[in-house]
Order: C-alpha cells, then structure tokens, then sequence
C-alpha cells in the first residue's frame, strides 16, 4: 500500500479550480480532441464553441465562437474552428460542445484547450 | 331496459370477467401476478381481483342498481401463464379513467393494491405492471425540474453525476458531519448525501446539519469552481414539519434536498415535489421500504410500478440498485425501470419485464441513482449500464480510501471521466475496464490507491427477484 498522501487544493492555489468533465484527467492531445469530435458527430449533436477567462469560468455562460456549426460533420472543419478560437485566446479555456437540440441540453461538454489561471 | 333486484352472491366472473374487452386509450391497465387456492378456477379468481380493485363487494346490494355499474367496472380481460411457474398466472385488468382522483397516486394505489392484497382466495398477489393513460400523466405533476433541468442548473454535461452518501449513517455531529462532506466535495464530487435514517436525531438536529453542510457546499465550490450540493433530507415526522425543514435549506441557498417517499408517504412527497417546482429546487427520492414491496417474487408491488408511482408524484432522483453492487437488482428487469424513470416513451418489452406501452407526453423524467456497495472497480460497467443521465453513488467507495475522503472524491471522479471518455473514443467498457482504469491510475496516485484498496471486492450472490422467464 501507498504511503499516505495530502491532498493538495486550496482557495489560494487557482491551479485547483476545475472546469467540469474531464478536468480531472490530463489535457488533451490533438489526436484524443479529434476523436471526441469524432463521438459527437456520430451522435448526431451540433458542435459548438465556446471560451472564458479561466476565473470566470464557473457561470452558465461563456463567450460563443461565431455560432453553433448546425449540421456541420466534417471533423477537420470541426477541429479547425476549435484551433482558431485558441488562437485568438490563447490564454482562455476553450470548451467543445455537442448540442442536442431534441433534449435542448449539450450531451457533451469538455474544455478542449486549456487556459492559463491568474 | 333496466335490471331487477336479485339479492344473493353471484360469481365474479359472471360480472368482472370480459375476455373480449378491447382496453381504451383512456383504461388504466394493471397485470397481476396471481397465485390462486388450489381448486378456484383462474377466470373467477382474475374476476375477483378486477372487483375488489374497483367496484365490487362479495354480495350483491341494492344500491348497485342506482348507478351505471357496468362503465365504473374494472375488467379481467386476459391471462396469461407465467413462464416457468405453473403455480400462478399474469390477469390483465382495465379500469376506467374516471374511478381515480386527477393526480393522486394516493388513490390509484388505495384501489389496485388495497383490500384485495388480503382476499382470502388468493394464496398470494403481485402488482407487476400499471399502464397509466397519458391522460391521467397529464393530471400529475411529476419531477420537480427533470433531468435536462437539473443539468442546467448544476452545469453538470455529457457524463454521469458522481454523489458520496455520508457514512457512519448515525452517530456523527453536525460539525463532524459537515466536515465529511466538505472533504468528499472538494476532491471532485457533484453531490453528498443524508443516509436515509438522518433526519433529526439527539446527537445531530437537522438544523445545525444544513448549515454546516452549506458551508461545507460553499467552500468546495470557491475552491474547485464547481457546482455542488448535498441531499439534504427532510424527511420528517409530520408534513408540516418536513416543509419546514425544506423552507429552511431555500432560504440558506441550498440547490437540492431530499425524501423519502415510501416510509415519508406519497402524499407528503407530492406535496413536497409541488413545492420543490415552485421554488427551483430539485428532490432526491430514497427508497427505505421498497425491498419489503417488491423483493418477493409472488406477493407485493413490483419495484417498476413502485418507479411509476414516483415519477408521477414526483422526484428529480431516484435510487435504481446497481446490478452489480450489494443490493439485489436483476440487469435486465433494472434496465427496464431505468427506461421507466428517464424515457419519454416506453415499449412493452417482456425480456426487460415491462408489459405495457408507457407514454409519459411531456412529463419530464428521473434520474436513477446507482448506490450500494459500489467502488471504483465498479465504474466501467456502471458507466456501461447507466449511461451520462444518471447518478452514481459512492458511499465507502468513497470515504474508505486510505488517504480519506479527498482522495476517496478524486479517484472516483478520475475513474468516471476515464470511463466516459473511453466510451466515447468507441471503446467496450465491459471489456477493456482495467485497461482503462489502470491507464487513468498512471496520473492519479488516489485512484491508483482505491484500485488496489478495492481489488479482491465482490458481491456475487443469485438474485432472489428474478424475471419469469422458462427456466425448466
């Protein structure tokens, strides 16, 4: 058995705010970004962009990237969206998401790049 | 032309039995389970249990002429064996909308499973299966905000809801209590939970419970910049006291409270979920009691009618079973009640054991709660069985990790996105689980310590409840 360990998270440390699904496990690689895209095509779901500045990133509304691409399908177009918000906000967490507009709820959610915490 | 007075007993076959009724839209429709004495045919026996439920006494009277009595009549109108059980058969029964109160689950249920439970021709009954029309869903008031709702409103998207009941269930004080909840929050939970038997004890009154947890709830959020909440319970000894405790948790700003909807009584619940819709609140639903009910094979209510019921008197969550955790629950029959409590429209389908259309319109649906003995070796199947609108409840896979709560959070909360990002890439959770978690384990020293806390754990008992399907 491990030896005991601290768990380290504090209000002081903004390292330890999360951003919902998958902010617990490590950043994404472009490849593992694809194949999200990937499921969210296959589900049917339009994709959608949005970005924040990490410390504002707990409300119900980020800043949309143009608009949902409704209908859209082609994963390298997808992806080439995804890349230029990052671009313009380097500094953002920049979210993927696949709306499904029959539920009227994103069936997937996850920051796909990830910003830098002041 | 109108009937004569003839005193006397008839058979109930004579009146109830109508084997080429064709059901309404508008019927209520019931199968039954029915165990008969040895010797009493299954026609009069199906008869009985349709008058019992509704119209009928044992003797004829004069006031039966007064009113229209073949409308307000339940209806045996088929039966059918039981696969593998020559001891008992299904009788299918209509009742007609109008014997029933609008909205009252109260009162559907005092007429299907109340004095006819005790008819002494019957060696056992079961309540397998209820068709509620859409126009008697329609008189209900359901979940209080529904599962697209609460997401919303928890900012929770595209995985499962991860939830801690607290444990010791009894004994801890207020200060202590919210201290469990505080570490279980921070390490990545969405939820904790009362057990069930919290309500206001000496040793913890519910007051100084919610307002430890809310501190509890406040400082996780600032630190992890999530959402959080905790069931709070107010189940409680009387109605008004129980509205009390909920008016309490809305004004310290808490985003969930919690009931007991079987032990607490479905009058009180509807009350409750009426009161959580007008007050955004969202309501989980335990269910202490249920097993006594359903558990038995040939005498009681089955769990998919108790799940019904629910839903329509209203609940935002609901405890399901596991399948594979300690508590009983066949996989497929759970998979059935967990279409009940989320789908808009539910097909009869024998092999889940559900035997008739369910069409719940508009009502929105529920999520079920997976919780009983489950731990972070668990995760890949439930994230298979359950899917993204669901709750899964770790209460000592939680707290029981060695390095405490915290760490007991993170590794849950590390298993459960490994999990739903591996589906989502296509993979077979079932199959390729200690892979995936094993691969997740590499950058997460907690969940690596729960998976080899946990290794050797199993709960592989038969289920005693199990679907009627040909086993001979």
């Amino acid at each position: 058995m491990s030896e005991l360990q601290d768990y380290a998270s504090s209000l002081e440390d903004t390292n330890s705010r999360k951003f919902e699904t998958f902010s617990y496990l490590p950043a994404m690689s472009p490849e593992q970004i694809r194949t999200q895209i990937d499921f969210i095509v296959s589900k049917g779901w339009n994709p959608s962009i949005e970005h924040t500045e990490p410390q504002n990133a707990s409300g119900s509304y980020w800043y949309m990237w143009k608009l949902p691409m409704f209908g859209e399908t082609d994963v390298d177009a997808i992806l080439a969206e995804c890349e230029a918000c990052h671009q313009a906000h380097p500094d953002n967490h920049v979210r993927l998401l696949g709306l499904d507009n029959y539920a009227q709820c994103p069936g997937a959610s996850m920051v796909i790049y990830r910003g830098i915490p002041t | 032309m109108a009937k004569k007075y003839d005193a006397g007993v008839k058979e109930y076959r004579e009146t109830y039995w109508m084997p080429d009724y064709t059901p309404k839209d508008t019927d209520l429709l019931a199968c039954f389970k029915v165990t008969p004495q040895p010797g009493v045919p299954r026609e009069e026996v199906a008869a009985a249990v349709a008058a019992e439920s509704s119209t009928g006494t044992w003797t004829t009277v004069w006031t039966d002429l007064l009113t229209d009595l073949d409308y307000y009549k339940g209806r045996a109108y088929a039966i059918e064996d039981v696969p593998g059980d020559d001891t008992c058969f299904y009788a299918f029964i209509a009742y007609p909308i109008d014997l029933f109160e609008e909205g009252s689950v109260v009162n559907v249920m005092t007429s299907l499973v109340g004095n006819v439970f005790g008819f002494k021709a019957l060696r056992a009954l079961r309540l397998e299966d209820i068709r509620f029309p859409i126009a008697y869903v329609m008189t209900c008031n359901g979940p209080p905000q529904g599962i697209q709702v609460e997401r919303d409103l928890l900012n929770k998207y595209g995985r499962p809801l991860l939830g801690c009941t607290i444990k010791p269930k009894l004994g801890l004080s207020a200060k202590n209590y919210g201290r469990a909840c505080y570490e279980g929050l921070r390490g990545g939970l969405d939820f904790t939970k009362d057990d069930e038997n919290v309500n206001s004890q000496p040793f913890m009154r519910w007051r100084h419970r919610f307002d430890f947890v809310m501190e509890a709830i406040h400082k996780a959020e600032a630190e992890t910049g999530e959402r959080k909440g905790h069931y709070l319970n107010v189940t409680a000894p009387t109605a008004d006291e129980m509205m009390r405790r909920a008016e309490y948790a809305k004004e310290i700003g808490a985003p969930i409270i919690m009931h007991d909807y079987i032990t607490g009584g479905w009058a009180a619940n509807t009350q409750l979920a009426q009161w959580c819709q007008n007050n955004g609140m969202l309501l989980h639903i335990h269910r202490a009691m249920h097993a006594v009910l359903d558990r038995n094979p040939h005498h009681g209510i089955h769990f998919r009618v108790l799940t019904k019921i629910l839903r329509l008197s209203g609940g935002d969550h609901l405890h399901s079973g596991t399948v594979v955790g300690k508590l009983e629950g066949d996989r497929d029959a759970t998979l059935g009640w967990i279409d009940i409590m989320r789908d808009s429209y539910v097909k009869e389908d024998r092999s889940r054991g559900i035997f008739f259309d369910q069409d719940w319109g508009a009502m929105p649906g529920v999520l079920p709660v997976a919780s009983g003995g489950i731990h972070v070796w668990h995760m890949p199947a439930l994230v298979s069985i359950f899917g993204d609108d669901s709750v899964l409840q770790f209460g000592g896979g939680t707290l029981g990790h060695p390095w405490g709560n915290a760490a007991g959070a993170a590794a849950n909360r590390v298993a459960v996105e490994a999990c739903v990002e591996a589906r989502n890439q296509g993979r077979e959770l079932e199959k390729e689980g200690k892979d995936i978690l094993t691969t997740a384990a590499s950058h997460s020293p907690e969940l690596k310590a729960a998976m080899e806390t946990w290794k050797e754990i199993k709960f592989e008992f038969d289920t005693v409840d199990k679907l009627d399907v040909s086993h001979k």
